[in-house]
């Protein structure tokens, strides 16, 4: 009975993650519109990109690998494993234990790799600018998400998602010192990982400016639709996580009943609204950093991060 | 029964290094060596495999050596394990080299030492006493330094074998002290009376530094790495495959044998110090793969980044053990030893894969490949592989170790020493750092030698590699994935050696259902590469088939977008130079003194703009120029003696001989 309350549990977060993606990213999108006393383009926006994206034929480059063709395969699954396995609404997640927080990141560091390659399959300078930009941002952007993992673990006594997200909702720790840097600087990270400003700007399309984008430039098509798609879970699981850890309230437990579902649900909706209402004023309140001034945002998050373990490893009390 | 078996596979190596004369005048000489020498090293894996899996130690001492010691042979757990590493290591190198070999034109100055260089890696491995340990090792040193100068013609590879003979005899000159000093004055130079008498702290605390010099420079510790970026890649390709994937880790056996069996119990600040020259090791390792365009001397750095990974967790073992700890422990020296037979597989294939590449283009330098994938689909997808898996990606086997080893870190607050609460978080961020660089290495290399179009005429014609080649890096490769998705039996393999040199084990592996790998307890932490692998699998199939449902399966092919560029010349592309160099300038800077300088042509002048960048080794400046600067110094004054007169020669025999006198009478 529990394994198949488990595994419906799994199958709608699943669902839900994809479902919900585009909607936050159009969201962020109306609001940052708004702010700008602009109207913007509606809530569904998204949805009907990836559509039209997927009905159109694909344009790939004569001298595109195979490699090409499959990492947007590659990418999108990666991406939605692990959004899959980051708690949304409920804990009991059924496969939570396969991968913990650690595994999480690194799925999210496969999919970047494949993207920076397929960056360079062509042999244009713009994918070129785009993987090795990237290469660099995320030299900086994986230890510092690693320093906050650090962090969380050693408060929590584990790596497991599941199990940090009940620590904190079981509310033993109250406010730690160890808590606020890690928050800081997963702030940070989300930011720089999900390409927003001020590290790299998601609606740019000048030249110089890009990063991700400019890894992504010869996609069109389904490919292209499949890697938007990845973008926006990816964000989506950013949200979440920041969510699960901080805000874990509403969350429905691991043996929960179906209103702790449904109330977990409508948290989480007011969750992804306030998280996208926040990046979207963060947004447009701060202009896009050059390029090399990004390491020294990330070497921040970095050294916050780092700060934080620190603290912890030294004296449970911080 | 063991041992005497894999003595006697020891023995068909050594009895294959004379024939190999004449074997190398024939063309078919090659393969039939090489077959030869996969057989032996198929015997002694499994010799190796019995007696771990089994749990047999056998001994055996031959009258040899020393006549009032012997030469003592053992298989234990420890030795066990290495034997599998070193033997599945050479096996993949024989079965590479029965198709690559036959490129090779000077096959007389290859094979008699190839056969060689394994029987001294394995015996190095079963030696059970100091006298035979240091003739191995020196044998294994020599061999090797032979194979490096297999090309001498190249005045390159003329100094690698300097600088290697020349650091090789320095680190066995430190291993022959350690043991010296561990023998104690009555000569017991038999392991296990060294086991027995535990040395005095003092003592131990030389045991440690020398071992950590003498091993540390085989294995490729800074500031000791110098020598390895030099002299692996100076060898053919098999070779450095076996020099950065097999002999770095008997190094590292050294290092375990000696510091964790024979020393007796650790100092808690003995991990400390392995900790921070392991951190230290494995982040200048991969910025010095960062920034070198040589690809096989790229593959070289990063083995000695990986060495530094394994010690991180050889040092957190040592802290561990110092204190007690004994799952972590465990847990700590199962890391390491996994992560070393990983790094064994990965590196293999690429070295594999840098000598089809170099077979087929003539080419190492990364700035004149290009578009590979196209011309060498198999050995690209092999590449590939091992390029994610060196770059701790799930669900491969580097990402299971390297979670190990953060899994470990994430039991030390609970040390009790401060040194160790302050460093264990910084060695874990260094180490983060360098796996996230690591990524950016290969995402480099592969990006730059196999994407994109071809830089050269030679690349642009480059041929697939032969069958035996493809069919090792593709049977290396496939063992990344499993490793990468059973953790779990490979830490069951290992726990003997655990159990053998910590007392402690971790949980059986087997026992947990579905093959999760719990390295402590489930709540704290798991992680299912099977799982995760499937569900990769699962997802992108079901992304692939509703794509296949929903939309449109026309694909066109047309000329690069690129923003609309028409068609660039291909030196356009991103080169593996300016790859680095967005982290070149946020960490080059520092520690390597970057400069760049761009010179702009007037306005009007057709010249093209140039930019240069200089690049400094600290080390190299500041450590060993100092150093040969002294001993030339040294050796200049010292060279007025070869022009004296007779007389002079004369007097200074007489005052010798007073000298001696006189010390002898006191």
């Amino acid at each position: 009975m529990s394994a198949i309350r488990d595994l419906a549990v799994q199958g709608m977060q699943m669902a839900l993650v994809l479902l919900l993606a585009p909607l936050l990213t159009g969201f962020v999108r109306k609001v940052k519109a708004r702010l700008l006393r602009r109207q913007g383009p509606p809530l569904i926006q998204p949805y009907r990109d990836l559509l039209r994206l997927l009905h159109k034929e694909a344009v790939v480059a004569v001298n595109a690998s195979w490699l090409f063709r499959a990492v947007p395969y590659l990418v999108f699954a990666a991406t939605w494993v692990a959004a899959a396995l980051v708690p949304t609404f409920a804990t009991g997640l059924l496969f939570s234990w396969s991968a913990d927080l650690i595994a999480i990141v690194a799925l999210l560091g496969s999919a970047r790799f494949f993207l920076a390659l397929a960056g360079m399959d062509i042999g244009t300078s713009f994918g070129g600018i785009g993987s090795s930009r990237e290469a660099m941002i995320a030299s900086l952007a994986e230890p510092a998400m690693m320093m906050v993992i650090f962090s969380l673990a050693l408060i929590a006594g584990s790596t497991q998602l599941s199990a940090i997200a009940a620590y904190m909702l079981s509310l033993q720790e109250g406010l730690r010192v160890t808590l606020g840097l890690a928050l800081i600087a997963l702030v940070m990270v989300a930011i720089a990982e999900n390409a927003r400003i001020p590290v790299d700007n998601p609606a740019t399309h000048l030249e110089l400016t890009m990063v991700h984008e400019a890894m992504v430039l010869e996609y069109s098509g389904r490919h292209l639709a499949l890697i938007e798609l990845a973008a926006s879970l990816k964000l989506l699981l950013y949200v979440s996580l920041i969510g699960c850890l901080f805000v874990p309230w509403g969350l429905a437990p691991v043996e929960g009943t179906v209103p702790d579902y449904i109330f977990g649900i409508l948290a989480y909706a007011a969750k992804l609204f306030a998280g996208g209402l926040a990046l979207g004023i963060f947004e447009i309140s701060i202009a896009k950093m050059r390029v090399f001034r990004v390491p020294a945002f990330l070497g921040a998050a970095l050294m916050l991060g780092l700060l934080g373990a620190l603290l912890r490893f030294v004296s449970g009390s911080f | 029964m063991g041992v005497t078996f894999a003595l006697a596979g020891i023995a068909v190596l050594l009895g294959l290094a004379l024939p190999a004369i004449a074997l190398a005048r024939v063309k078919t000489g090659t393969p039939i060596l090489y077959g030869i020498a996969l057989l032996a090293s198929l015997g002694l894996l499994a010799a190796g495999a019995i007696s771990l899996l089994g749990g047999v130690e056998s001994e055996t001492v031959l009258p040899l050596g020393l006549p009032w010691v012997g030469a003592h042979f053992r298989i234990d757990a420890l030795s066990a394990a290495f034997l599998v590493i070193v033997n599945l290591g050479a096996a993949g190198a024989s079965l590479y080299a029965i198709g690559y070999g036959s490129h090779e034109h000077w096959p007389a100055r290859v094979l008699p030492f190839y056969p060689a260089f394994l029987a001294g890696m394995n015996l190095v491995v079963l030696s059970a006493d100091a006298f035979s340990f240091l003739l191995s090792w020196e044998f294994m040193s020599l061999a090797s330094w032979a194979l490096v100068m297999a090309h001498h013609r190249d005045p390159e590879n003329r100094r690698a074998g300097y600088v290697y003979i020349l650091m090789a005899s320095f680190g066995t000159l430190a291993l022959l002290l350690a043991f010296g000093l561990l023998a104690g004055p009555d000569g017991h130079y038999d392991f296990a009376t060294m086991r027995a008498m535990s040395p005095a702290p003092l003592l131990a605390t030389f045991v440690l530094v020398l071992t950590l010099i003498g091993t540390g420079s085989k294995a490729g510790l800074v500031p000791l790495h110098v020598w390895l970026p030099l002299a692996h890649p100076a060898a053919p390709s098999h070779i450095s495959a076996l020099m950065s994937g097999v002999m770095t880790k008997v190094a590292v056996y050294a290092f375990i044998r000696i510091v964790f069996d024979l020393s007796g119990p650790p100092d808690w600040w003995w991990g400390l110090a392995v900790l921070a020259a392991g951190a230290g090791t494995a982040v200048m390792g991969v910025l010095y793969a960062l920034f070198e365009n040589d690809l096989k001397r790229v593959f070289a750095y990063s083995t000695i980044e990986n060495v530094g990974i394994i010690f991180v967790g050889l040092g957190l073992a040592l802290a561990f053990e110092a204190n007690n700890f004994g799952a972590a422990a465990a847990l700590a020296l199962s890391a390491a030893l996994f992560h070393a037979f990983n790094h064994m597989l990965f590196k293999s294939v690429l070295f594999f894969g840098a000598g089809a590449v170099l077979n087929a283009t003539g080419e190492r330098n990364m700035e004149r490949m290009g578009g590979l994938i196209h011309r060498m689909p198999g050995t690209a997808f092999a590449v590939l592989t091992a390029c994610a898996a060196i770059s701790a990606l799930p669900p491969l086997n580097g990402f299971a170790s390297e979670w190990m080893i953060f899994q470990a870190i994430l039991l030390s607050p609970e040390l009790p020493q401060w040194g160790l609460k302050v460093l264990v978080p910084a060695g874990g961020a260094l180490l983060a750092l360098a796996a996230a660089l690591a990524a950016a290495c290969f995402i480099r290399v592969f990006g730059v030698c196999f994407l994109g179009r071809p830089r050269t005429p030679a690349a642009g014609a480059a041929k697939e590699t032969d069958v035996f080649s493809r069919a090792a890096m593709f049977a290396f490769a496939g063992l990344c994935l499993i490793a990468g998705i059973l953790p779990g039996l490979a830490v069951d393999a290992i726990s003997p050696v655990t159990q053998l040199l910590l007392s402690a084990r971790l949980p059986i592996q087997a026992a947990i259902p579905s093959l999760t790998f719990v390295p402590i307890a489930a709540e704290r932490s798991s992680y299912n590469g099977l799982l995760v692998f499937l569900f990769i699998a699962a997802s992108a199939s079901i992304a692939a088939f509703g794509i296949h449902l929903l939309a449109s399966k026309a694909i066109r092919r047309g000329p690069a977008w690129d923003c609309g560029f028409p068609n660039a010349a291909p030196i356009t592309q991103y080169s593996a130079g300016s790859f680095a160099q967005p982290i070149r300038r946020v960490f080059g800077t520092l520690l390597f003194r970057a400069r760049e300088r761009v010179t702009m042509p007037p306005p009007g002048s057709m010249v093209p703009a140039r930019i240069d960048v200089e690049m400094r080794d600290l080390v190299w400046d500041y450590v060993y120029a100092p150093i040969a600067g002294i001993v030339g110094t040294i050796a200049e004054r010292m060279n007025v003696l070869q022009f004296l007169t007779i007389r002079r020669y004369l007097t200074f025999v007489f005052l010798a001989l007073v000298l001696l006198l006189v010390v002898v009478a006191i």
